[in-house]
């Protein structure tokens, strides 16, 4: 745990912001793509700390923003039919279209709040007469898990298991906001733990296609400040390159078991991302050879499509294009406690960062 | 206590019916416990004098596992009462019991809650005077739930209340926080995890006491941040004095194994519940002192000023960050959740 002191350190951080503060001369926009690192941001008040031409656009990279709504609605129908549905803490406040899964759990349903999907398994194993769903969202961060609960499943002959997937993929989304005609990024902050997992080959193709800078960075202050370093280095000396500001976690090809264990159970397909839309090859499928853990083939759940409300933004923030205090509900119609899409209630979601950690006397 | 001699192994509805099994179980397991005047007159209630103003707090326990590692429920049940009542800058003196519990209850753990509550209740100084005991069937309770009122006289220096706080009065932090919540956390099903975190559930009230005798109206404002932790109290007082509250993350006493454990976990140890830590709001001219005298008692040898009341940013707390930024410290809202990644 040497790095909640290394990493968090007062002059190592303030060598790199004097450094920004020197070398940054221009209007510089630079997306950090997990939401982990916008809450790290916010929650070290670091961005207060940049130069105001420095400023940091909110990506993506929340897995419980993203995971679309009519997901959570299958996840409450489940519920809703007796059957167990374990899920990571943060999906089970997000609002459905009628309710959250804690309203649901409320009402009677069997949920479950787990930190790993093979516990999941072992609750089947020991509920034989029940199903049990594993509602498995997230980047490719959490696949790895969520296929070894599979393989475990297979292994253990335990047939009354299954997951609710919605995989969502980095690089993909990051081409969509590229792609965005009012997308004003110019650098990436490239989110560290899924590098941890999926090595960093497949940024080099981004950074030649859209001649960007895209530096992968880790979560703690110091890997915040250097990583912002790195990218307006790069962009002050109009180079573009990929950089590895995370090396002490991120290697070149990432963890191969991980990687194959993926492979194994999921291949990548198109998929819908909340707010965003449906976005081709961004995400993972259950290979055909385990579609009978697929919750989704299972259950007769694949014709539930709902609509999101109308009055969040959600896909806007999620794109960078406006940030969450310019968005006309925020803190008013729209707070963690009755939020109206799931960047507020998401421990990862920039309206939720913003609303905790911020208000106007620190932004201003 | 020897309970193969009691002649059951489980409570069961019986045992809450008020029949002659209801009174088997008062009389061999809690008049004999207990055994004070106020209880063997086994009447309805019980009277008390008071020659002093007094408060009054109550608290219902319904804490899962029952047994942690630090103590259990009995005793939590106990120590959360007298300190409440010590917050109110009173003496806790008298206690009432009550438990709920869930029928399939091991008579042994009810006689081990027993027996913390009376070993809580005489190292803190109270006696219990009054109770009541009810069974409910299995499905319908958590094992055993427990509910306290405290009675206590107001030390006769005390003058605690919000509307004293001043700008520039300091906020001292009795102890390491987070260490309840990450005890129950680390043996919660499904989340167990190694560690020698232990509950922090202890008694404060003769501290607070040695505080009032030496430092009277001086201390202005004395809360224990149980629920929401020390950031749901401290933004409650903020709102509630109509001033802004300035800490300094790097005073925060966070013990390391703590820190790691809400790391690992993904939660904010300010927002984690403490059982045996209080804040102080003092006048700025004894908060050396009272840091002082704390640090020279067994139950505040970690005592620190982690910030002050300011006049800038009313309503608000705000943190300054291990790096040198600010953050605002918002409210817990709902619980806290494990994080997915």
């Amino acid at each position: 745990m040497k790095y909640l002191s290394e990493y968090r350190n007062f002059e190592a951080t303030k060598k790199y912001l004097e450094e920004i503060h020197k070398i940054a001369s221009k209007d510089w926009n630079i997306m950090e793509i997990c939401g982990g690192q916008t809450h790290s941001l916010v929650r070290n008040g670091i961005l207060e700390l940049l130069p105001e031409h420095v400023r940091m656009i909110h990506g993506p990279g929340c897995p419980v923003c993203v995971t679309p709504l009519n997901l959570i609605d299958k996840a409450i129908e489940l519920l809703e039919n007796n059957v167990i549905v374990c899920s990571f803490g943060d999906m089970i406040r997000v609002p459905g279209s009628k309710k959250s899964l804690l309203e649901a759990k409320a009402n009677g349903g069997d949920l479950r709040i787990l930190y790993s999907p093979i516990e999941a398994v072992s609750i089947a194993k020991e509920n034989p007469d029940k199903e049990v769903v594993f509602f498995a969202v997230g980047f490719e961060t959490t696949a790895p898990a969520n296929a070894l609960s599979v393989l475990h499943a297979e292994k253990e002959g335990i047939t009354n298991y299954s997951i609710l997937a919605s995989h969502v993929l980095v690089p993909p989304a990051m081409e969509a906001i590229l792609d965005d005609e009012f997308c004003t990024i110019n650098a990436f902050l490239g989110a560290g733990h899924v590098c941890a997992i999926m090595g960093i080959q497949e940024y080099y193709p981004l950074v030649e296609k859209y001649r960007i800078p895209i530096v992968v960075t880790g979560f703690e202050p110091l890997d915040l400040v250097q990583g912002i370093y790195m990218a307006v280095k790069q962009l002050e000396e109009g180079r573009c390159t990929l950089e590895n500001q995370y090396a002490r976690v991120v290697k070149q090809d990432g963890n191969k078991a991980a990687k194959d264990v993926i492979n194994k159970v999921f291949e990548v397909g198109d998929r819908e991302w909340r707010g965003i839309g449906e976005i081709p090859h961004s995400g993972y499928v259950i290979r055909e050879a385990y579609k009978k853990y697929d919750a989704e083939a299972k259950f007769e759940i694949s014709n539930i499509k709902v609509p999101e409300n109308s009055k969040c933004i959600a896909g806007e923030i999620l794109r960078g294009i406006k940030k969450p205090h310019q968005c006309d509900q925020f803190g008013k119609a729209c707070t963690p406690s009755n939020p109206l899409g799931a960047p507020m209630v998401s421990s990862e979601g920039a309206c939720a960062a913003y609303f905790h950690f911020t208000d106007n006397l620190i932004t201003s | 206590m020897d309970a193969t001699k009691l002649g059951f192994d489980t409570i069961n509805l019986g045992h809450g019916s008020g029949g002659t099994m209801t009174r088997d179980l008062l009389d061999k397991i809690i008049f004999k416990t207990f055994n004070n005047p106020y209880l063997n007159q086994k009447h309805d209630g019980s009277i008390v004098k008071f020659d002093r103003p007094f408060a009054i707090s109550t608290d219902s326990f319904v804490v899962s596992p029952i047994f942690f590692k630090g103590g259990n429920i009995g005793e939590l049940a106990v120590n959360g009462t007298v300190n409440d009542v010590a917050m109110c800058g009173a003496i806790p003196k008298y206690l009432s019991l009550a438990f709920i519990v869930e029928e399939g209850l091991e008579i042994n753990d009810f006689i081990r809650i027993v027996n913390s509550v009376k070993r809580a209740a005489d190292t803190s100084g109270v006696i219990i005077i009054t109770g009541d005991t009810k069974v409910v069937e299995r499905g319908k309770g958590d094992k055993i739930f427990i509910n306290t009122t405290g009675f206590g006289e107001v030390h006769p220096n005390a003058n605690i209340s919000a509307n004293n706080i001043k700008v520039g009065d300091k906020i001292i932090v009795s102890g390491f926080i987070a260490q309840h919540g990450m005890a129950i956390m680390s043996q919660r099903e499904g989340l167990e995890f190694e560690s020698t975190i232990v509950s922090d559930t202890t008694n404060v009230n003769f501290l607070v006491s040695d505080l009032l005798d030496k430092f009277g109206s001086k201390i202005h404002l004395f809360r224990d941040p149980t629920r929401g932790g020390l950031a749901s109290v401290l933004s409650e007082i903020a709102t509630d004095i109509e001033k802004g509250v300035a800490i300094v993350e790097n005073h925060i006493p966070l013990e390391k194994q703590v820190a790691a454990a809400c790391e690992i976990l993904g939660l904010d140890p300010m927002y984690v519940a403490n059982e045996g830590v209080f804040i102080a709001i003092v006048a700025a001219e004894v908060a050396d002192a009272v840091v002082e005298t704390m640090r020279n008692h067994e139950k505040g040898e970690n005592a620190v000023c982690i910030g002050e009341v300011t006049e800038e940013h009313p309503l608000k707390v705000v943190m300054k960050s291990l790096i040198g930024g600010k953050r605002i410290v918002s409210p817990l809202i709902g619980e806290q959740l494990p994080r997915i990644c």
